[in-house]
């Protein structure tokens, strides 16, 4: 719940922007290729697993960018997916949403739980940018910094909370910081994320180890490699408050925009052990499409 | 009336001096100086070979002003723009950041912009072209882009709206 009233004070800041911005022509597609990102697993501009401080879609600060993706990531035991869609303000305000589902496939059954028991999760996310400018500031050190809150809502309520989990739903609170460095061809991203997620929240939020809010840490480095293709490596730290020795997650990656509408995101994520099966690597692939 | 004559006749010879500014339609008075053009060079003279020297940067620019001069987004901008001056001073611009042995003619970005009413976008088509001017030239990605940290600063001077 307290997710959605965050929303809605962005919404409303978004309202006083956009009369602010009153008397500017509107204008569509005005951001550099890959500048802006491409679709995190949570639906927020970022690389694959690490929220950035960018607007997602090409919009300028004279537009509205909006895209679609869809993600997989297929693990040994598991497969997971998410899609879903962004909205990005005038290239201030970012609203976004996903779908996640974490197929179990067989592994559903050696858990007891059924096999292809599916856990889902809905993942709206807000994105404020509050300082810098990633591509502009080439002449200063203050990165892009963007702060966002995220409101999760897993479907397994029952089972997680059997699992150990104190809660089905939780919202994460992060701030971003994401700099282009033109003179090296590099994307630096760092985030700190306050939350109680466990899985990211596929797993319900808080747990016996600990119920509280911890701060973690996701990031990105990338290297441009020509206008279209850029390669990077992701990292991102997680809460451990089931005692299930949850891991971080990590992955190498190539993004490549195939033009100003689509773009098309590869890679090899590791993602530890999930719930007693370890060893989760494997293809990441994400395709995402700007309007 | 010897007078007139020898005053036309001096008009003449300095124009005749000077045929490429001749071209050029007048601008308010400014101070000329280095600093106009907005950045420091870069150091000795690698950028400037990775851009295949003065005569690369006036190929690059010829692309670069063409597109946007025709690009239906952009063209309008350049509608009553002394184009024989943009271009001149645009290559100087470009040769004295690369770390050429030349100095910046034209005015400071925020004076030449002013009333020009450009647009992030604008700024974006125009660097797009420009990396398709860079491009065409062979210009190495890296080296384009180092231009490119130079030039995006500007962006605080050239979008006024
Ligand atoms: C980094 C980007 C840019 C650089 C380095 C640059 C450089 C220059 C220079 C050197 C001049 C001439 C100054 C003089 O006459 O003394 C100029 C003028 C002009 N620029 Fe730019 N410019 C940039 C971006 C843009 C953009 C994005 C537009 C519009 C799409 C634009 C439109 C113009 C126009 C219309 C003039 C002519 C002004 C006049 O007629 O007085 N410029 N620019």
């Amino acid at each position: 719940m307290r997710g959605f009233r965050a929303a809605a004070g962005v919404a409303a800041a978004l309202a006083a922007y956009a009369a602010h911005a009153d008397g500017q022509e509107l204008r569509p597609s005005g951001k550099l290729l890959l500048t802006g990102g491409v679709s995190d697993v949570e639906g927020a501009g970022g690389g694959g697993l690490a929220t950035w401080a960018t607007i997602t879609g090409y919009e300028t600060r004279d537009g509205i960018g909006a895209n679609l993706h869809g993600t997989m990531v297929d693990l040994p035991d598991y497969r997971f997916t998410a899609f879903g869609g962004a909205v990005g303000f005038l290239d201030r305000i970012e609203i976004s949403y996903a779908r996640q589902a974490f197929d179990t496939g067989d592994t559903g059954a050696k858990l007891g739980i059924g096999k292809g028991f599916t856990f889902h999760q809905d993942v709206f996310g807000a994105k404020l940018r509050v300082a810098g400018d990633a591509v502009y500031g080439q002449d200063r050190w203050l990165p892009q910094v963007a702060v966002g809150a995220q409101f999760k809502k897993a479907d397994r309520g029952a089972l997680v909370k059997a699992l150990g989990a104190k809660d089905d739903q939780g919202v994460d609170w992060y701030v971003a910081a994401t700099k282009v460095l033109l003179d090296q061809s590099l994307v630096l991203d760092g985030t700190i994320r306050a939350t109680k997620a466990n899985q990211t929240g596929l797993l319900g939020f808080g747990g016996p180890k600990n119920d509280g809010y911890q701060a973690q840490f996701e990031g990105s480095a990338a290297l441009l490699l020509t206008r279209r293709l850029a390669v990077g490596v992701e990292y991102r730290t997680k809460p451990d408050n089931l005692g299930l020795k949850e891991d971080d997650w990590m992955d190498v990656f190539a993004a490549y925009a195939v033009n100003k509408t689509l773009s098309v995101t590869a890679g090899y994520a590791d993602l530890g052990e999930i719930a007693t099966f370890g060893g989760q690597r494997g293809l990441y692939l994400s395709v995402q499409a700007g309007f | 009336m010897i007078r007139l004559l020898t005053i036309s006749a001096a008009v003449c010879l300095a124009m005749a001096a000077t045929p490429l500014l001749a071209a050029e339609k007048p601008v308010d008075p400014y101070v000329q100086s280095n600093a106009n053009a907005g950045v420091t060079p870069f150091a000795g003279d690698e950028m400037l070979r990775a851009f295949h020297g003065p005569q690369g940067v006036s190929r690059i620019v010829d692309e670069m002003l063409a597109r946007v001069t025709t690009d239906p987004r952009t063209k309008e901008i350049f509608a009553a723009t002394d184009m024989e001056r943009l271009r001149r001073v645009l290559k100087e611009q470009i040769v004295y950041i690369l770390g050429g042995k030349v100095d910046y003619t034209g005015r400071d970005m925020k004076t030449a912009h002013r009333d020009q009413g450009v647009q992030q976008t604008d700024f974006n088509i125009l660097v797009e072209h420009l990396q398709t001017a860079m491009d065409h030239e062979h210009v190495a990605f890296r080296a384009q882009n180092r231009l490119l940290a130079k030039l995006a600063p500007m962006e605080r001077d050239v979008v006024v709206r």
